[in-house]
């Protein structure tokens, strides 16, 4: 008698695994993009071991030599390549690593412990001086706006990120906007400046009309041009 | 409760010494203990004013580096006996004062006089910032022209930064004395007048000094303005201006000009 034992079948087991890969999108020329990768690995040497990897080369249009020497400059720098995608497969060769599809972008989000730091201040975006700024003194806020209660003396100065409003006599120097905010402006009582600036475009005392002298006063920008008018 | 005042300007040749002596000696006369101290290193003009130059043996820096004691290089003034003058050396390098040691020295006087007046050098280098470190209040001496009273200004900024007093956060009294006025240049426009000085200082006034040839003939014969000749107009003005130190109210006296009967005749022709 025969006995004949069926072969049991055996069940694949399939179990799925999600990895974030880093997709590596290579630009021409290529030799700038390897320099830069070599940037971030100096930066920090560790950072792409063990982590995968896809090359795609849809932005790009490589031989199939030119894919098998960038791949090789890659594991050079012990970055392993797990699958190519946006390429004709006929390209690849058969030591290369396998063609990838249907990869889903996702945000890579660095998950850093969190520590209950207190919530900081909020910067205060305007400061206020309530005495006169003497020459020789410097206030630099780049913060915001700057009010002055007294006078601005000859010699000294105020740069602000914001606008800048003098309650007493400019005979100094006034910077507004100066980290780009060209829709800052300059408030004075009296107009005796030396200089007046707003985001870079400035008038000395000279190019001042001399009707305005003595008067309340604001500067603002037009385009390219700076606009001093009486107030009021 | 002694004082320690400190007469300074950022310009040179205001009159900071004359008045160092003058104020000095009107204090004096009125009975308070003073010390008028010498803190222009290296060039030394207070003893002249004062008519000591040559009774200096010891000096500030002697005392600041522990070579002499103090008593040694005080000298009493000749004609007043509540007047002291500590002198500064010619011969020393003016980076010889130490803020410690100029700390002591202050310290010691202040147990001694009544008035500690530190006569400042001129501009903003570590010898004026030393001279109004310790500094209770302040008189800046400005003339009438733009580039004296800009500077001022900028020592006014330094007197509310640099000091112990500002470090505390407290305030370092200041007062602006005008020398040199001279009530005709003004009227016709050549010199700054008062209402725009203290527009542009934002401190109140001590007094104004009007030009006088006297001030210069009591330096030359050593004497302070206020005991050479007590009824001229500068020495009348410098009274006033330390009976406002001691917190008296004294009406401001602006100098006019003052127009001779030959001098309207001929002004009215030349009209």
């Amino acid at each position: 008698m025969d006995v004949r034992a069926d072969p049991t079948r055996q069940l694949v087991r399939l179990r799925g695994r999600s990895y974030v890969a880093f997709v590596f999108s290579p630009v021409v020329p290529i030799v700038e993009w390897l320099a830069e990768i070599d940037a971030t690995l100096a930066r920090s040497p560790g950072y792409f071991v063990g982590k995968p990897i896809v090359l795609d080369l849809s932005a790009v249009d490589l031989s199939s030599s030119a894919i098998a020497h960038l791949v090789g400059s890659l594991s050079e720098r012990n970055i392993r390549v797990l699958g190519i995608e946006g390429v004709e497969e006929e390209r690849l060769a058969a030591n290369m690593p396998p063609l990838l599809t249907g990869g889903r972008a996702c945000v890579i989000t660095r998950s850093e412990p969190t520590k209950a730091e207190p919530e900081p201040k909020p910067k205060p975006t305007s400061l206020l001086l309530e005495n006169p700024v003497r020459s020789g003194q410097s206030i630099v806020f780049m913060e915001g706006d700057v009010t002055v209660l007294g006078s601005v003396g000859s010699g000294a100065e105020i740069v602000a990120g914001g606008s800048i409003h003098i309650y007493g006599t400019l005979r100094g120097r006034a910077m507004a906007g100066v980290n780009g905010n060209s829709a800052a402006r300059i408030y004075c009582q009296k107009i005796e400046a030396e200089l007046l600036a707003i985001d870079g475009y400035y008038q000395t005392a000279e190019e001042i009309d001399v009707a305005l002298r003595n008067r309340p006063a604001q500067a603002w920008l037009e385009g390219d041009t700076m606009k001093i008018t009486p107030l009021n | 409760m002694a004082k320690v005042l400190v007469v300074t300007s950022g310009k040179g040749g205001v009159g900071k010494t004359t008045s160092t002596a003058a104020l000095g000696a009107a204090l004096a006369q009125s009975g308070q203990s003073v010390v008028v101290v010498d803190f222009d290193v290296g060039l030394r003009n207070l003893d002249l004013v004062m008519g000591a130059e040559r009774r200096v043996v010891f000096d500030l820096i002697n005392v600041v580096q522990g070579v002499a004691k103090l008593p040694q290089a005080l000298i009493r003034d000749k004609r007043l006996e509540n007047l002291w003058l500590l002198p500064a050396s010619q011969t020393r390098d003016k980076d010889a004062l130490t803020d410690e040691g100029v700390g002591r020295v202050i310290a010691e006087l202040k147990s001694r006089f009544d008035w500690i007046l530190c006569d400042s050098p001129a501009g903003i280098e570590r010898g004026a910032t030393l001279a109004m470190r310790y500094a209770d209040e302040a008189v800046i001496v400005t003339n009438p022209e733009v580039s004296s009273v800009r500077d001022s200004d900028r020592i006014i900024g330094m007197l509310d930064s640099k000091t112990v007093r500002a470090e505390r956060g407290e305030r370092v009294e200041k007062h602006v004395l005008i020398t040199r006025y001279d009530p005709a240049r003004a009227a016709r426009g050549e010199m700054l007048n008062i209402d725009d000085i203290l527009e542009i200082l934002a401190t109140p006034l001590l007094g104004i000094i009007p030009e006088s040839q006297d001030v210069l003939k009591a330096s030359n014969v050593g004497t302070p303005v206020t005991l050479n000749n007590a009824e001229s107009a500068p020495a009348r003005a410098y009274i006033d201006a330390s009976r406002r130190l001691m917190g008296e109210e004294v009406a401001m006296v602006v100098p006019a000009e003052r127009k001779g009967f030959m001098n309207r005749l001929l002004g009215r022709r030349a009209a």
